[in-house]
């Protein structure tokens, strides 16, 4: 199996998402953002980072970059995309999530273990956890405080499209502690913490966020 | 040529984290009697030609794409000469 991962101009955690993939025992593919193709791969991952200095708007930019166009269109056909912390950002932007993201409420940039609840197992990317399993996943971001009108955010918790949700302590603000949500579908799934660089006991809290990884490989074999 | 400006706005609403900091920052200055500060931000666009309708329903059609995120922001555009 075959999974993209988009570097932009500033992405950070591109290297780290490769690396997850391949432990997971996946064919990392990197994608790049100027050009408009995805060299067939079976699901993208838009890694953490600063794509475009994040000027303007973090992920406005790097929205209508080539690449995105693609991504788009192929995630309306079903093709699995995971947005982490800046990827998550690019999928509000491109309507392809609901909600924005926007700067922590206490206005402080977090580099945390953070743990996690995951809340929905029917996603592409969390087929491999136990609904109601609570993880230990690396979160680091400045504007991270997911945010959504009342209706929205009822719509998504009444159609199981929460995620994953913040426990012992919210680190940034969001609303009804969000960590991550998903499209109705289930294929694109947005989040804050970074799973890939839960992936390894010796540099990181724990292997915690490879199943991730295992679970969307195991979703393109279903 | 002609000036247009649009300013965006964070929802009233939405948290401005931005607008707070430097509310909390004017006290410390000796600035007093401030009750809220938001931080939004101010585009100026200068174009060909006139602000014909159609022009400014492009200017429009920006400010709701790229230069605001409706979800968070409210935007209003300006004809300034």
């Amino acid at each position: 199996m075959r999974i993209g991962v988009v570097t932009f101009p500033g992405s950070l955690d591109d290297v780290d998402a490769a690396r997850a993939v391949r432990l997971a025992g996946g064919e990392a593919v990197a994608l790049w953002h100027g050009e408009a193709d995805l060299h067939g791969v079976d699901a993208v991952v838009l890694p953490g980072g600063f794509s475009y200095g994040d000027y303007l708007r973090c992920g406005a930019i790097s929205r209508f970059s080539p690449v995105m166009e693609q991504v788009v269109e192929q995630a309306a056909g079903g093709m699995p995309v995971l947005g982490i912390c800046n990827g998550f950002q690019i999928l509000c932007e491109s309507h392809l999530l609901p909600g924005a993201l926007i700067r922590n409420e206490r206005r402080r940039f977090g580099c945390l273990d953070q743990r996690v609840r995951i809340e929905s197992t029917r996603t592409a990317w969390t087929s491999r956890y136990v609904a109601g399993e609570e993880v230990t996943i690396v979160l680091k971001n400045g504007e991270g405080c997911y945010v959504a009108d009342a209706e929205t955010l009822d719509r998504l918790e009444g159609e199981g499209r929460v995620v994953a949700r913040y426990v012992a302590g919210n680190p940034n603000g969001s609303l009804r502690d969000i960590a991550g949500v998903s499209n109705e579908r289930g294929n694109v799934v947005g989040l804050m913490p970074h799973p890939e660089h839960a992936v390894d006991d010796l540099c990181g809290p724990g292997t915690d966020g490879l199943g991730f990884f295992t679970s969307v490989l195991r979703s393109l074999v279903s | 040529m002609v000036r247009v400006v649009v300013d965006v706005m964070p929802k009233p609403e939405i948290l401005d984290p931005q607008g707070k900091a430097v509310h909390g920052a004017l006290p410390r200055l000796g600035f007093s009697g401030v009750v809220d500060v938001r931080q939004g931000k101010r585009f100026e666009l200068e174009l060909e030609g006139e602000a014909t309708e159609d022009r400014l329903a492009e200017v429009h059609q920006m400010a709701e794409t790229l230069l605001s995120n409706p979800v968070i922001e409210n935007y209003a555009v300006t004809v300034v000469e």
